[in-house]
């Protein structure tokens, strides 16, 4: 098992026939996925990368079955891309565009609302590196040798340290089940705490990773799900320990603007809800190793 | 980005927002002028800075004839602001704003701003304004009151109205009002702010309501569409280091350490940061390359951090997902020999292509330290920043 995405999703790529999708669309495919549509409007009726291109999400989902997309598309653009998939049934969207205006996230993430539950699609990103199963299927745009097939779930606001933290993990013999960016913006879609969920559920994951920023109450509200709800072992790691208040670090969400918001004050919620804090950035490694092997010692006592 | 208070005012002017009469000068003559043509007997001369708390600093000054006006901008003008919003070196005053000072009754607070947790448009109000509202929160929280805006609809009459009510309004005032809130609000969704204040909201004793103060972010990632906000931009207001980096779309924020940092990507840029501090070193900036570091962005990126004399050392640290170790190692060699870079350089890359990577930067014949980890990374730039470069020979 793993979260959101395997070898058998049928998976869709809006914005197929440009460069960049192009190039990351081979990526996705040599890393597993079943890419069963690409979406360009205007190109409908012509082959990408082996798959049929169609000029709407509708008529990709009609013809093919696919159940989740990663969409290529400028900043201008994303906000429609990510509702044209959702009207179109399409249950699991990964935005990577970086530059999305908030208020078109406003509306996107109000316009998500309007679907019940049971039929909800779940938004991945913006502005982050999407999603990975190594030896499964990729649904985003990280280098796929530096992931190992494993039982730790992966949550990561940003990109790159993702990546640093699957690579020391990969160094100590450590695999990923699941590893998911959920971006950098101030207003994402889904959150720390809908990939813990998820997380807990899977039978493959026996621990998770999350790696926040400053700014934004959502390592907090994972902190306390975890307390509430989570049998597993969570370590965590929040970045921008040197980060000065009120400046914007990079990602448009990563701004220490109101109580709670800095790394310091994020870390100590997290030890106070019971998560192994890693102790600096080149720590994810060795923090996680030492909690799986507790973990494990602590069933065999019980 | 920011504005400031004439351009905001001009702004939300033109969203039906009353205002006071008011002309921006850039020299002591242009100031009296705008008094003369302003008319009457009293007039406030307003530092023009991205930064609050001008008033205790000196950059509000009342005035009573043209000659103090003058004498006012005169002063102003050409000179940094230090407020307690800025740091100590303060803004530069190339504009002030000359505005028709009115008495009035009561000072509210308005406000707006992205509430990230709601995903939505927050509207707080206060009857005390004047003062900062994170100081209303700490005194009087009571006293706050806001409205959550239901995206798909924006703001309703109805609730700017109960907001005028609740802060105490009455008569022809409520109306006055809710054009105001209303009109504020449609500014901040239609200019695609991220925070707009007005504060204060003043009310005179002829039932008049106007914005005698206001401040406006917008939002960087919507500028292209906002070509009247773009145009409003004031670079001078911006750290000129902060302000060359921009002109080449890459994120740089300076800081008060020694040691320069060029990361791809925000959160390992903040990691490397913290990485640093937890060796025993102090980051002098934050600097993401972004997802595709060409040689040339690389280069100019060295430029940067080198224009800082407080660096004594360089640490770069790459993580190649989409990019590739051996494009950044050109990049790095390329800057090396284009800047003549006087300061240890310690380079991390990691990920796609890192063999070449090092190769490349092996070959060139540069003294460069390299590191394969992180830790490594930060302790060998820390030692090196210490002048300890013979130890980090040795290490090597």
């Amino acid at each position: 098992m793993s979260i959101l995405i395997d070898e058998k999703t049928p998976i869709l790529v809006q914005g197929i026939t440009s460069e960049k999708a192009t190039f990351h669309t081979k990526e996705m495919i040599a890393a597993g996925s079943k890419v069963v549509a690409g979406v360009t409007p205007g190109k409908g009726g012509q082959t990408h990368c082996g798959a049929p291109v169609f000029n709407t999400v509708k008529e990709a989902v009609k013809a093919t079955g696919a159940s989740a997309s990663i969409a290529f598309v400028a900043p201008a653009y994303a906000a429609d891309a990510i509702m044209e998939a959702a009207d179109a049934g399409i249950r699991l969207v990964c935005s990577i565009t970086d530059g999305i205006p908030a208020q078109d996230m406003m509306r996107v993430k109000r316009y998500l609302k309007r679907y019940p539950k049971e039929r909800r699609t779940m938004l991945v990103g913006p502005n982050c590196a999407g999603i990975i199963s190594p030896g499964k299927a990729m649904l985003g745009i990280m280098p796929p040798h530096i992931y190992i097939q494993g039982s730790v779930g992966l949550i990561s606001r940003s990109g790159t340290l993702g990546y640093e933290a699957a690579s020391q993990m990969k160094a100590l013999g450590i695999g990923i089940s699941t590893s998911v960016g959920i971006g950098g913006d101030p207003i994402n879609g889904s959150s720390f705490l809908d990939h813990l969920a998820l997380f807990a559920e899977d039978d493959e994951t026996e621990a998770v990773l999350i790696i926040g920023e400053i700014g934004g109450p959502q390592e907090a509200e994972a902190a306390a799900w975890v307390q509430a709800n989570m049998t597993k072992p969570v370590v965590g790691f929040v970045a921008g320990l040197t980060a000065p208040k009120g400046r914007r670090m990079g990602h448009a969400g990563a701004i220490i603007s109101a109580a709670g918001d800095s790394a310091a004050e994020k870390a100590e919620i997290m030890r106070s809800y019971g998560m192994t804090v890693a102790p600096n950035p080149a720590e994810f490694g060795s923090t996680m190793a030492q909690v799986l092997s507790k973990g494990q010692a602590r069933r065999i006592s019980a | 980005m920011d504005i400031h208070e004439y351009q905001a005012k001009q702004l939300l002017a033109q969203f039906g927002v009353a205002v006071p009469p008011g002309v921006v000068a850039c020299t002591p003559e242009e100031a009296s002028y705008a008094a003369i043509e302003l008319g009457g007997s009293r007039w406030a001369v307003k530092a023009q800075i991205h930064a609050g708390a001008r008033g205790k600093a000196g950059g509000i000054r009342l005035c009573t004839s043209y000659r103090e006006v003058r004498q006012a901008a005169d002063d102003l003008l050409g000179k940094r602001l230090v407020t307690l919003q800025t740091g100590p070196e303060g803004q530069p005053v190339n504009r002030v704003y000359i505005e028709s000072a009115a008495p009035f009754e009561r000072e509210l607070y308005l406000g707006y701003v992205l509430d990230r947790k709601a995903e939505r448009v927050r509207v707080i109000g206060s009857r005390h304004g004047g003062m900062e509202i994170e100081e209303i929160v700490k005194t009087d929280p009571d006293a706050i009151m806001q409205v959550v805006v239901e995206p798909a609809v924006g703001l309703q009459a109805f609730e700017a109205r109960e907001l005028a009510f609740q802060l105490g309004l009455g008569g022809k005032q409520v109306q006055r009002a809710v054009e105001t809130i209303l009109g504020a609000y449609r500014a901040f969704r239609d200019c695609d702010a991220s925070m707009l204040e007005i504060n204060p909201l003043v009310v005179t004793k002829d039932d008049r309501v106007f914005a005698l103060d206001a401040k406006m972010s917008f939002d960087d990632n919507a500028l292209f569409r906002r070509q009247n906000v773009a145009a409003m931009y004031d670079s001078t207001q911006q750290d000129p280091r902060e302000a060359q980096a921009a002109e080449h779309n890459l994120n740089y924020i300076g800081l008060d350490g020694e040691i320069g940092c060029i990361v791809n990507g925000a959160g390992l840029a903040m990691a490397t940061m913290d990485m640093i501090k937890h060796a025993g070193g102090s980051p002098a900036n934050f600097l993401d390359v972004g997802g595709g570091a060409s040689p040339e962005r690389v280069a100019t990126a060295f430029r940067l951090v080198l224009s800082d004399d407080k660096v004594r050392s360089v640490l770069v640290n790459i993580f190649a997902g989409i990019n590739r170790c051996d494009w950044v190692a050109q990049g790095v060699v390329q800057a090396c020999r284009e800047t003549a870079i006087k300061v240890p350089l310690v380079v991390r890359l990691a990920g796609t292509n890192v063999e070449a990577g090092r190769k490349i930067i092996k070959e060139s014949g540069i003294s460069i330290v390299s590191a394969e980890t992180l830790g490594e990374a930060a302790a060998k730039a820390v030692a090196a920043c210490r002048g300890n470069g013979i130890a980090i020979k040795a290490a090597n």
